[in-house]
């Protein structure tokens, strides 16, 4: 059911733990629908130095946490935010239909990260309610 | 690389013994048993010996066995069978809210048929307390349906009890024995049971086939119609080599049962301790003593299933789970939950069911690999993270 990009995203998770110095984390999700993802980012000069992650979830939340930490790795903070979930998909050679969530989780952690850097700095942001908004299990999520 | 099935509630391999009886009935006796001709005559006279033996495994008479093609569609014969044979006496159901998909599904379409469902929530160990089901019934109630053995908690049900409370009331008592048959010794004349699903993959048998008993006098609708096969009440040329290798394996099964069952409990109660002792917070679900013997199944807290299953599966081991990217839904197992089981721990669940080709050698790899996988989870679990600096 998933492509080989996605079991090899899986079995070998790239950037995958927490990173100590990180001054921009991100976590959305919620344990009771099955997928937390948490990214965490060193972010200088508006460029994302490094990254990493930690997921609770299927292979697929797994897979798309790790092709989005591969995704903004290096690029600009502006850079990052215009990732989407799609581009997270297509990056793995497409999710199956009832996955498709987990790559909206991913795009969500990258921005929550991001939002989350911005307000340390002192930045207004666009508050966004992350919080299960992607998942199509959201109304039994309370 | 070691390769290890420990998915037997998922389905079983064909027994060999099993299979050289099936394979003259695929192509050299392939006449149909309602012709009349001596090939025809041929066929039937195996179909009747596989019933004659099916019926002495479960202390019925052969013609109360019917031959169907597998336990969904029993439970479903069964079910729809009752609810339209009786409608005009009553339209109230009895249920459990640990059945099977193809019972808790077939209520849910009886129920947009307008018929009444009580679903009784079984205790925290996973077992149905059967004064809940006696307290239920009213004067339109027509079918009590509780499962045998749950297919994943492997709970055994009180089924002795819940079958005198239902003969008690003079009401049709169903059970979905599909998990139980060819593992617990079953007489449905001492249980009081009154129609019984049972499918042939579960016991080493053929996938593709499995029958339903239906008590003499017991009147059920039909759910196939057409020919005048199984005594009219089930339409369809039978499937014989299928028919010849249930019985086969069933009778083989019983004759087996107690060698097969202490063997395979030594392995599952091995490997129960081994991962207690060596795997922290988990939590073991279901009842320790009324329980298949060959079945496991715990929840490891701050870990998903499926990443669970897909990880043992890179290490070959066939296992399962009842989170909700295993089940095909949105939500984790619905046994699960009726454990009384928050959704996030019962989104880590792990079944293993053990059979006849396991071996106690196997017992170190099985924990060693569990235990391996679990904690690579946890270590990219950020509910494990916080878990820990909480309780530090």
């Amino acid at each position: 059911m998933y492509s080989t990009k996605v079991m090899d995203h899986f079995a070998n998770p790239r950037n995958v733990g927490e990173l100590t110095d990180a001054n921009a984390v991100g976590e959305v999700g919620n344990a009771k629908c099955g997928d937390i993802m948490k990214i965490y980012m060193k972010i200088e000069n508006d460029i994302i130095k490094d990254v990493s992650f930690k997921t609770f979830g299927c292979g697929a939340a797994i897979a798309t946490s790790s092709m989005a930490t591969e995704l903004v790795k290096g690029k600009s903070i502006e850079e990052a935010l215009s990732i989407t979930n799609k581009a997270v998909m297509e990056a793995l050679d497409g999710l199956p239909p009832v996955k498709v969530h987990c790559s909206v989780l991913a795009e969500e952690a990258i921005k929550a990260a991001i939002n989350n850097y911005k307000k340390s700095i002192g930045e207004q942001v666009e508050e966004n309610e992350y919080s299960c908004n992607s998942c199509c299990h959201n109304k039994k999520c309370e | 690389m070691k390769n290890v099935y420990l998915d037997h509630a998922a389905t079983t391999q064909l027994e060999k013994t099993v299979l050289d009886k099936m394979i003259p009935y695929m192509r050299d006796y392939y006449g149909n048993p309602s012709s009349i001709y001596s090939i025809g005559r041929e066929s039937k006279k195996v179909i009747e010996e596989a019933r004659e033996k099916i019926a002495e495994c479960f202390n019925c008479k052969s013609s109360e066995i019917y031959f169907t093609s597998c336990g969904t569609e029993s439970d479903n014969w069964a079910i729809k069978g009752v609810c339209s044979f009786n409608r005009n006496k009553g339209m109230h159901i009895i249920t459990t809210n640990i059945e099977h998909h193809a019972v808790m599904d077939t209520y849910l379409y009886m129920k947009k048929q307008g018929y009444e469902i009580t679903i009784v929530p079984v205790e925290k160990n996973g077992i149905v307390d059967p004064l809940k089901i006696e307290k239920e019934i009213r004067k339109d109630t027509i079918l009590i349906s509780v499962m045998y053995a749950n297919n994943e908690i492997g709970t055994i049900q009180p089924i002795s009890e819940i079958g005198l409370i239902a003969k008690k009331y003079g009401i049709i008592f169903h059970t979905d024995a599909v998990q139980a048959a060819g593992t617990i010794p079953i007489d449905v004349k001492k249980l009081n049971i009154d129609l019984m699903s049972v499918s042939a993959h579960k016991f080493y048998g053929p996938k593709g086939v499995g029958a339903l008993y239906i008590k003499r006098g017991i009147m059920i609708d039909n759910l196939f119609h057409g020919g005048g096969q199984e005594k009219t009440r089930r339409a369809a040329t039978e499937n014989i080599s299928g028919i010849v290798g249930m019985a086969e394996a069933l009778k083989y099964s019983i004759d087996n049962m107690d060698v097969y069952n202490s063997k395979i409990k030594q392995i599952r109660d091995a490997v129960k301790e081994r991962i207690e002792a060596k795997i922290p917070y988990i939590i073991y679900n279901g009842d320790s003593e009324q329980r298949l013997v060959n079945n496991i199944n715990f929840c490891f807290r701050f870990i998903e299933g499926e990443s669970l299953i897909l990880m043992l599966d890179f290490k070959g081991i066939s296992a399962s789970s009842g989170s909700a990217c295993t089940s095909g839904s949105l939500d984790p197992s619905h046994v699960l939950l009726a454990l009384g089981l928050p959704h996030e721990t019962a989104h880590g669940s792990l079944r293993l069911t053990f059979g006849r080709d396991n071996s106690m050698d196997d017992v170190d790899y099985i924990v060693d690999t569990i235990s391996d996988v679990v904690d690579k989870l946890r270590q990219m679990s950020p509910l494990y993270e916080t878990f820990l600096k909480e309780n530090k």
